[in-house]
């Protein structure tokens, strides 16, 4: 009980965070109106895909300074849950620029930025299925996941901020804490990015061990 | 210094054997050219915003096709051979200097000749060129490291296009941004800061190169 209490308080929150998300008042803002709700669900995923992918860059060390088999087990599947973060994040993008911005991909520097990173890491998928050997495949990899993480940093947290943007927060405008954000929005937002990053967590763990089970059984049967 | 030494005799190395074969020298140019020369054969004059995105598209396709050699020419013996007198480092540097040099020659060259055939009026001139250079450095620094990477792993060229693409494409973009103030003639305080970023990519990708090839090299 006492290891699981942050996947208790990730449930709590994402179940929260619907119920709260949905009824509790929002400022009414010209253009946005009630989909603004949509910041509940659409940010946090942007937020759950950037530290799963972290995880990942971490690993990745971890396992070229140990060649530990688990490390890369672990930076595998942080890639894999952090890619369907990221394509939940591109469609609820898409279904809300829709609505506000008249179409579901405006040219907009971000909507591009994450397209490219999601690219970038189905990319690190492939390259990890074309090689065959279990520990060249591990280490090669990981080379490459440490080599696009800082360039994929500077894709989303750098370019955008050069252009002009759709969204808040770039091209000089300012972010969202400073004028939509108002309290009663802030009560959701919070609980919700830090739900989704502890349900992604949760989900990458969950499917790390099956890894771990699969591979004892393989062991075993061999 | 000991690093040093191993870099010179390793470039001077690699620019001894390109001068006795010209394989990839003429290649590469013969290809920029037939491609520069297809691209005037479907478009004929191009709008000024085209005649940009597509010299940089013919430039991005050359490097790809001109870099991923890089590491595949080298025999298995011989890459084992250098392995035991340089340090991963210096095998590294020396490939990213010698592509480096070879971009800015092939940029050079295709930018001459696409300017002759393709008519068109550039704002700032050495600014222009001053992009095409970074561009030339820029593409070199990333698919070296990303040739090594893709040569380990079965060496198919769809490999190091989809791996290099990602990496690539926001260097592009700085760089398509900083050519097109160049071309309109803008006021050159104003690109400043791509370069600066362009500058700091290029760095990054450098160390992070110099770091990960020793994990990389053997096997």
């Amino acid at each position: 009980m006492h290891k699981n209490w942050w996947k208790i308080l990730g449930a709590v929150c994402v179940l929260y965070t619907v119920i709260g998300g949905l009824l509790i008042q929002v400022p009414t803002l010209p253009i946005l109106h009630e989909s603004i709700r949509n910041l509940y669900f659409h940010v946090p995923m942007w937020f759950s895909m950037i530290v799963l992918f972290t995880v990942a860059f971490i690993n990745s060390i971890k396992y070229l300074s140990s060649g530990n088999e688990n490390d890369d087990l672990m930076a595998v599947e942080s890639v894999n849950t952090g890619i369907i973060f990221g394509f939940i994040g591109l469609a609820s993008g898409m279904i809300w620029a829709n609505f506000t911005w008249g179409a579901p991909w405006p040219n907009d520097p971000k909507l591009n930025s994450a397209a490219i990173a999601t690219l970038m890491y189905l990319a690190y998928i492939v390259l990890r299925g074309s090689i065959e050997e279990e520990q060249k495949r591990a280490k090669i990899s990981a080379v490459y996941n440490i080599f696009s993480y800082p360039v994929m940093v500077v894709l989303i947290f750098v370019l955008p901020r050069l252009t002009d943007s759709l969204h808040p927060g770039n091209g000089g405008n300012p972010g969202f804490g400073t004028y939509d954000l108002d309290n009663h929005m802030r009560m959701v937002f919070y609980p919700a990015v830090l739900g989704w990053i502890l349900i992604g967590i949760w989900i990458m763990s969950m499917r790390y061990r099956i890894r771990l089970i699969e591979n004892k059984r393989n062991h075993i049967h061999s | 210094m000991v690093l040093y030494k191993q870099v010179v005799t390793l470039l001077k190395k690699e620019i001894l054997l390109e001068w006795r074969s010209k394989y990839a020298l003429n290649g590469i140019l013969l290809y920029v050219i037939s491609t520069v020369f297809v691209c005037y054969l479907s478009f004929k004059t191009t709008p000024p915003l085209v005649w940009n995105a597509l010299f940089w598209i013919i430039m991005l396709f050359a490097a790809i096709n001109a870099i991923a050699k890089s590491f595949i020419q080298e025999s298995k013996g011989r890459l084992l051979y250098y392995y035991q007198i340089a340090s991963p480092q210096a095998i590294i540097i020396a490939k990213i200097i010698y592509n480096i040099l070879l971009m800015i020659l092939m940029a050079v060259i295709a930018l001459i000749f696409y300017s002759i055939v393709f008519q068109n009026v550039v704002g700032d001139e050495l600014l222009y060129f001053v992009a095409v250079v970074l561009g030339a450095i820029s593409f070199s620094t990333v698919f070296t490291m990303i040739s090594a990477i893709a040569s380990k792993a079965g060496n198919n060229s769809t490999l190091m296009a989809i791996l290099s693409f990602p990496v690539i494409i926001p260097l592009l973009m700085l760089i398509i941004k900083l050519s097109k103030n160049a071309m309109d003639g803008l006021d050159r305080s104003v690109s400043i800061r791509e370069i600066c970023v362009l500058g700091l990519i290029n760095l990054i990708v450098i160390a992070t190169s110099l770091i990960l090839f020793p994990y990389l090299w053997r096997d």
